[in-house]
């Protein structure tokens, strides 16, 4: 066994981080938030400049063969930046499906606009009744000739208002909360047919509530197999997951350095708070919960590769960890700053936000227990 | 023992519920169910419809203008309003400050404030902590010095709770740093209109705004709105600051809460059927439901040993596990709500965004909550300074 990191890793992660100390400020970060848009084109192009978004596609199409442990660094760099961008939805959710499931044709059209930093995607799988089933589907594909006829609604698509492509999950056949009959459709967002409400998240991103009424897709637009997708879309979830896991990791790090510091300086009753022994042990059970967090995340990153049931188990085991210390660490960040922990002006709130919602996403700490022990059984 | 009310409580509790079913705005329900922010205006509606019937100030004194109610009274008084849903009378006036003046303050002080505070013609905040004293607020150091028949003030207060809204702040300032820091402190008065005086807004992580930073320079404060005697504030604030935390456990809200968060999770579905079926989620919401019946004994067995209003070092264990209690509800109605805790109502507002809400009504107010009350074990003494308060006064460690 070995837990270092390679040298074009240790380069991955000097690359971002450096691009965050300079370009990405909280001050930053909050500017490209509030703007019109809500994500940087400027920076996005700059991702793309930096080979960042070639990192996990195979070298025939422009990529740079990346493994998932390159882009867990990345994901982490990019926790510790609250970096906005749709870095997670397009390369690792979207690209993921893509790579996974997308044929040569769809790769060879798709994916070196990715690289570029031309498109962006979204990938549009929940709907209002589904909480975290994948196969919890009510949008329907129906075959006609020559393609298909999509109808339905898909909630909280991260990345919607941004996305020039999204990706849909509907079903083909079988009822409501079938595995089989559901299909995976790369859909240009300007269809006739579809319409987004957008709207700012609470952790800084925005989404939308998109409809698609007819929406004629062409069979090209069909990825994977008809009424098997649902295979694909978990394994590219599986691998979402990881790096959401990885992201909240660095998230973790910033905020817990960046309590220390504060505990360092922050002086009541003559003294840093830090001296106090009801500080102390609570920075040491967040720090532990951090090596835990790291820990179960490689174990995680690791596995993805694994036999299916071993990748399942192993990223349901990371992701509910990974919910819980993120919690516990967001709301002990914000109890040890004091009213400086509840005010926007810090850092410390955002991480906070942020890490809660990744418990949200794709499944939480309650759904991933079930999942690890349903499959422990 | 016995778990029985007395008669009398059972009518006047009829009595309470009667009035407020009566009275209350019922446009209020409306802005706080679509979570729209309140105004100063809101906030007087209400106060001047309890004014007006003799109940908005319940543990004052009748020579004051109170009711004249047992602690017992007042308990169910505050129960009905809670259970109610009511918009809660601003304590700052009410509760913390009159106190002080009826105890402290001089006759002329108490003849003009307190008629002003009872009608709500004058609106009051807090200024107490400061940007380098929070827990250990005996450290404040804003400086009045005095200047012939004046005070001149310099420096700041900061998490002032509707500042924006306010006519008086009532200050603890410091008059002489020589000695122990708890000596040298000073109770003032302040009129917000003086000059020298700004309100900077501070945003909190929800995306609401009540609170500021509000700085004072070179603010002058003419002596007779200094309360009791020079360098003894700090006995008089310690006296306010006991009455800040009762009725903190917030029960009868509490209460409330919970029944909305069965029916969100009646409303929620998880794998096709009802969220509150969901054996991990339901055994949740058990948990919190007996934790919270625990907590209102504690409060009853509180408010009926105690014959004074001083519910003693109660008022912290009751303030402690309140603000959990509050919090852990705030935890699983943002877990209720699955994905729609994503929409932030309060985000920034662009050319193309979405006119809230988004999803279920009811979604809107769970991101944006459970974040704001991350700041009940922080204000009104944190929890670790509640927790020390009792390995002191308790346990005499």
């Amino acid at each position: 066994m070995d837990f270092s990191f390679s040298e074009e890793q240790e380069l991955y992660r000097a690359t971002v981080s450096r691009f965050i100390q300079n370009q990405y400020g909280l001050e930053a970060r909050q500017k490209i938030v509030n703007s019109d848009l809500g994500m940087s084109r400027e920076n996005w192009q700059q991702f793309a400049d930096l080979g960042l978004l070639a990192i996990p596609f195979a070298e025939e199409y422009g990529g740079l063969e990346g493994s998932a442990v390159d882009t867990m660094v990345v994901m982490e760099e990019f926790g510790r930046g609250l970096v906005i961008e749709p870095y997670f939805e397009t390369v690792i959710f979207s690209g993921g499906i893509l790579s996974i499931g997308g044929s040569n044709e769809q790769k060879q059209q798709y994916i070196p606009r990715i690289i570029s930093g031309e498109c962006i995607f979204a990938t549009a799988f929940a709907e209002s009744q589904s909480r975290y089933n994948l196969a919890d589907i009510k949008t329907t594909a129906k075959v006609r000739n020559g393609g298909f006829i999509l109808n339905g609604k898909k909630s909280v698509v991260w990345a919607g208002p941004w996305a020039d492509y999204l990706i849909v999950t509907a079903r083909t056949s079988g009822s409501q909360f079938d595995e089989k009959g559901v299909s995976l459709f790369l859909v240009d967002k300007n269809s006739e047919g579809i319409s987004l409400k957008n709207y700012p998240t609470i952790d800084g991103g925005r989404a939308s509530e998109i409809s698609f009424e007819n929406v004629e897709l062409s069979d090209e637009s069909l990825l994977g197999h008809i009424d098997d997708g649902f295979d694909l879309l978990e394994a590219a979830v599986d691998r979402a997951r990881a790096a959401i896991c990885a992201e909240a990791v660095g998230a973790m790090k910033a905020l817990h350095e960046t309590t220390l510091d504060y505990v360092k300086l922050r002086e009541q009753f003559g003294v840093p708070i830090g001296n106090f022994q009801v500080i102390q042990h609570r920075m040491v059970d967040m720090l532990i919960a951090y090596e835990e967090a790291v820990s179960i995340t490689y174990m995680a990153t690791l596995h993805l590769d694994h036999p299916v049931e071993e990748r399942q188990k192993s990223v349901s085991a990371a992701k509910a960890k990974i919910g819980q210390s993120a919690r516990y660490i967001g709301q002990e960040a914000v109890q040890i700053h004091g009213g400086m922990g509840m005010t926007d002006e810090l850092n410390v709130g955002h991480y906070f936000k942020r890490l809660t919602m990744i418990d949200v996403s794709l499944g939480n700490q309650d759904y991933h227990v079930r999942r690890f022990a349903d499959l422990t059984q | 023992m016995d778990i029985s009310i007395a008669i009398e409580d059972v009518l006047f509790r009829e009595e309470v519920r009667d009035f407020i079913q009566e009275h209350y705005p019922s446009y209020l329900h409306d802005k706080i169910a679509k979570s729209e922010e309140l105004t100063k205006e809101d906030f007087l509606v209400w106060h001047r419809i309890l004014h007006k019937k003799g109940w908005i100030a319940p543990s004052w004194p009748k020579e004051y203008g109170g009711p004249g109610w047992t602690s017992v009274q007042r308990f169910i008084f505050n129960e009905e309003l809670s259970a109610a849903g009511a918009i809660t009378t601003m304590p700052f006036s009410l509760t913390m400050l009159a106190p002080v003046l009826m105890q402290y303050g001089n006759e002329k002080q108490r003849e003009y404030f307190l008629p002003r505070i009872l009608s709500g013609e004058d609106w009051w905040c807090q200024g107490y902590s400061e940007p380098g004293a929070g827990s250990d607020l005996a450290s404040l150091r804003m400086p009045a010095v005095r200047d012939g028949d004046d005070y001149v003030v310099n420096g700041s207060k900061t998490w002032t709770t509707f500042a924006q809204f306010a006519d008086w702040i009532f200050c603890l300032v410091r008059t002489n740093s020589d000695g122990k820091k708890q000596m040298g402190i000073s109770f003032l008065l302040i009129d917000m209109k003086t000059p020298g005086i700004t309100v900077r807004p501070i945003r909190t992580l929800d995306g609401g705004y009540d609170i500021n930073e509000v700085h004072f320079e070179n603010v002058r404060v003419p002596i007779e709105n200094l309360v009791g005697e020079e360098n003894f504030g700090w006995t008089y604030a310690k006296a306010l600051l006991s009455h800040e935390r009762g009725g903190i456990a917030d029960v009868a809200r509490s209460e409330v809460a919970i029944k909305a968060l069965r029916k969100i999770a009646t409303t929620e579905l998880s794998d096709g059927g009802p969220l509150i079926e969901n054996t991990i989620f339901s055994k949740k919401i058990a948990e919190l439901e007996i934790d919270l019946l625990a907590l209102k004994y504690l409060e009853l067995r509180a408010v009926f040993n105690e014959k004074s209003d001083d519910l003693g070092p109660n008022v912290s264990i009751l303030k402690l596990k309140g603000s959990e209690v509050q919090q852990r509800i705030g935890e699983l109605r943002l877990e209720a709500v699955g994905y729609y805790g994503f929409p932030f109502k309060y985000g920034p507002q662009t050319s193309n965004t979405a006119i809230f809400p988004v999803g279920p009504s009811y979604t809107q107010f769970a991101g944006p909550s459970y974040f704001n009350l991350r700041k009940t074990t922080i204000y009104g003494g944190s929890s670790e300074i509640q927790r020390g308060i009792v390995a002191k006064s308790v346990l005499g460690l």
